[in-house]
């Protein structure tokens, strides 16, 4: 009982770095309709970014390390977006309106030359972190084992919601929000009523990459280590979970962020460890067959 | 809901387009400077837009390239700053928007991101075409005679043939059904690891296990091509992606069966029986030849030539064949397809099916070549590339995929001093690539059936399908 508690925390915890970073696909994929393949390495350079950034204001003398990490979230959410903006500028918008296949290879492309340059500014070596929050909470004392609420599954938690309401009122009540529910529904009518349809797909694509800069920055607080990979792997377990939340729909992907975080932690926990992937994987493959709109998503439908 | 933009629909009927000058203004790609009305030399403009964007490369570069983060002797994590390589990005990138913004200006017309090819160039292209693909065949064929003593050019020529062979296989499934895979690499998987594994286990020969290795390889197409049946484009390549990954978690992880990361060794192969042995039973003995190991090379050379052009020869036929039609129709609509009564099922299983036995072969080729394969030679990257093989040539175009493999694999090894930078360059040249000819190199289609004269389709008149 004790052990399945501690896996549900840590489940929540990794869905929630999930669910960050899903909502940057789910965005994306309902106003343009394309994956945005290199969302998961813009999460890569943003754990790199809040990384750097840690360490330059460490090394400038700031040692406090509240006020540092909200010095680091403030420049990684400044910094990561143009990233963001610049994939959009350069791999999508060119291409708008070409064919199908196009925006996905120039996004795959994409992919890889922010791997390859985070590669190559930064070396491949894995950049360890020594856990900068520590401490936490006992939940249930147990003499055999204690469940732990940790601060910085704590704080990941709450940044999570915190971040999810602000940009849940964007959506709903802000200008920019209802301009991008225009274009989710139809772009060109959008664009007839005079909304500015490019401003807003990069503005999608810019609030994406901050939130998934938050993801970086949470998965560098989390794991306490990060290499130029991280982001292929993280990308298509977030993509899941989009899909299983259903595309397009913002709470949907959230929920499916937590689903995939606590499916993989449940199956680490009680299976091989080895075989996580797969399982978060075949997950993906089930959902489409059985599930293909996803658990909040509105069916499509195919126009001729 | 979430339609894609869709590119206006060509005036005229799809089947017979008036001529390509009226498609181009229609294509619908956004086309940049044309708000610049009344255009000049403007420096200031210039200027000012330059600045922005050095601006923007100091946000973006700032961080990642301006420190270099090291881990010290103690095991902590230290940063320096690195200021020189970021100055020098940053200027390139403030004088590079500089003169664009100035050329854009100069050029006094608006930007085409794909500037149309002038008549003359087309029948041209299109003689050099016809004698094109002949000449690279023989080159290929006196290639193994010509460098007999160029050990590296012979396995660099190998290494080449076994791409095209992969890009032809993948361009079955992507060129002409039009599904987009991007787990390929796990059919090459499977293949060398059916070769690696049942040698190793039966101790069948090379001969036995090819056939075998493709079987197997098809049998895996399937099992994957039945759920991904319903799914759309963007989904099924994320699928196939995680097929891929799936394959190759399960390679590293089934350690007794398959040897995990530490790979497996796969016996040389023999030319059908006789073993490239200097022993009396061996290929140069039974020959009356002197023994050299080139011969195994230029043995190896032929064997991947002759797969490859199979595989091209198959391909050709299968064209025309009722089921190469479907696949044809159903990359170009598939509800159409579906409403004329193509079983839209079975269409993609055996596109599916087939391409992943030519990957199977060419795995098989590839793991008695090396004598040894590990899961690290099937990551996604090997997909990414065999992929970008076939975008880039011209999706449905064999000599496309043909040249691309060449040019790239040619490319690979002429920046290996760069090594470092050359995935960087790779993914640059896809992104480029992409915007200045989505269509890819050869951007025309060949008809699979025609009345008297063979009139070459160029492929800007053929909407793609719009799924």
């Amino acid at each position: 009982m004790e052990y399945f508690v501690q896996q549900l925390i840590n489940g929540i915890t990794l869905g929630s770095i999930y669910g960050l970073i899903a909502i940057g696909y789910t965005m994306v994929y309902g106003i343009i309709g394309m994956i945005n393949f290199a969302h998961g390495d813009v999460f890569m350079v943003g754990a790199f970014i809040a990384l750097i950034a840690f360490l330059a204001i460490v090394a400038m003398g700031l040692t406090a390390v509240p006020l540092a990490l909200f010095l680091v979230l403030l420049i990684a959410m400044a910094l990561t977006p143009l990233y963001g903006w610049t994939v959009e500028r350069l791999a999508y918008r060119p291409l708008r309106g070409s064919l199908r296949l196009a925006p996905l290879i120039s996004a795959i492309g994409m992919s890889i030359v922010l791997q390859n340059y985070a590669q190559i500014t930064q070396g491949a070596l894995v950049k360890p972190l020594p856990p900068l929050i520590t401490g936490g909470f006992t939940l249930i004392p147990s003499a055999d084992f204690p469940v732990r609420l940790s601060n910085v599954q704590i704080i990941v938690i709450v940044t999570t919601l915190v971040l999810m309401t602000v940009f849940s009122l964007i959506v709903a009540r802000s200008r920019l929000g209802r301009h991008m529910r225009a274009c989710e529904q139809d772009l060109r009518m959008a664009a007839l009523v005079g909304v500015d349809t490019d401003r807003t797909i990069s503005l999608t694509f810019v609030i994406g990459a901050a939130l998934a800069a938050v993801a970086g920055i949470m998965y560098l607080l989390y794991y306490g280590v990060i290499d130029f990979y991280i982001g292929f792997v993280a990308g298509i377990k977030a993509f899941t979970a989009a899909v299983l939340g259903g595309i397009g729909s913002l709470p949907g992907a959230m929920l499916g962020g937590l689903l995939i975080g606590l499916i993989e932690t449940f199956w680490s926990a009680y299976f091989p460890i080895e075989y996580k992937d797969v399982a978060a994987f075949s997950i993906l493959v089930l959902v489409l067959i059985f599930l293909p709109s996803g658990i909040l998503g509105r069916p499509e439908v195919e126009k001729v | 809901m979430m339609a894609a933009p869709e590119p206006p629909h060509p005036s005229g009927s799809r089947m017979f387009p008036t001529s390509a000058d009226q498609m181009v203004p229609n294509s619908g790609r956004p086309e940049f400077g044309g708000e610049r009305e009344g255009r000049r030399l403007d420096v200031a403009q210039a200027l000012k837009s330059a600045t922005v964007a050095a601006v923007i490369a100091i946000g973006l570069f700032g961080l990642l390239i301006g420190f270099r983060t090291d881990q010290g002797a103690g095991g902590a994590l230290g940063i320096t700053p690195r200021p020189d390589p970021l100055v020098i990005v940053v200027a390139v990138v403030f004088v590079g928007r500089f003169l664009l913004v100035l050329l854009w200006a100069a050029r006094g017309d608006v930007v085409r991101l794909a500037p149309p090819i002038p008549a003359w160039v087309k029948p041209v292209l299109t003689r050099i075409g016809e004698w094109f693909g002949p000449a690279l065949l023989g080159f290929a064929l006196i290639t193994p005679i010509i460098f007999y003593d160029n050990r590296y050019l012979l396995d660099l020529g190998i290494m080449v043939l076994t791409y095209v062979m992969l890009g032809w296989g993948l361009n079955i499934v992507v060129g002409l059904a039009g599904l987009l895979d991007l787990g390929y690499v796990a059919f090459y998987a499977v293949g060398a690891y059916s070769y690696a594994l049942l040698a190793l286990y039966f101790g069948w020969s090379f001969w036995i296990c090819l056939p075998l290795a493709g079987i197997l390889a098809a049998f895996w197409g399937i099992l994957l091509g039945f759920p991904v049946l319903r799914l759309r484009g963007d989904y099924l390549a994320i699928v196939t992606l995680a097929f891929g990954e799936i394959i190759r978690i399960v390679l590293i992880n089934w350690q007794s069966f398959t040897g995990g990361p530490n790979g497996v060794s796969a016996p040389r192969p023999s030319f059908f029986g006789i073993p490239f042995t200097a022993g009396d039973d061996g290929f140069a003995a039974t020959f009356g030849l002197e023994f050299s190991a080139t011969h195994r090379v230029v043995f190896l050379f032929y064997l991947i030539l002759a797969l490859a052009l199979i595989t091209n020869w198959v391909t050709i036929r299968l064209r025309r064949l009722p089921v190469g039609r479907a696949w044809e129709a159903m990359r170009e609509d598939e509800i159409a397809c579906r409403s004329l009564g193509i079983n839209t099922t079975n269409t993609k299983l055996t596109a599916f099916a087939i391409g992943a036995m030519f990957g199977g072969f060419a795995g098989a080729f590839f793991a008695t070549r090396q004598g040894f394969i590990s899961p690290e030679s099937f990551v996604f990257m090997e997909s990414a590339t065999i992929l970008a093989i076939v975008v880039l040539g011209g999706m449905g175009s064999q000599l496309g995929v043909a040249i691309a493999a060449v040019v790239m694999l040619g490319g690979f090894e002429f920046f290996r001093e760069f090594a470092q930078f050359r995935m960087l360059i790779f993914g640059a040249a896809m992104v480029a690539i992409m915007v200045w000819r989505p269509r890819g190199l050869i951007a025309t289609r060949e008809p699979s059936i025609f009345l008297k004269e063979r009139k070459i389709v160029s492929a800007e008149l053929v909407e793609e399908a719009r799924k």
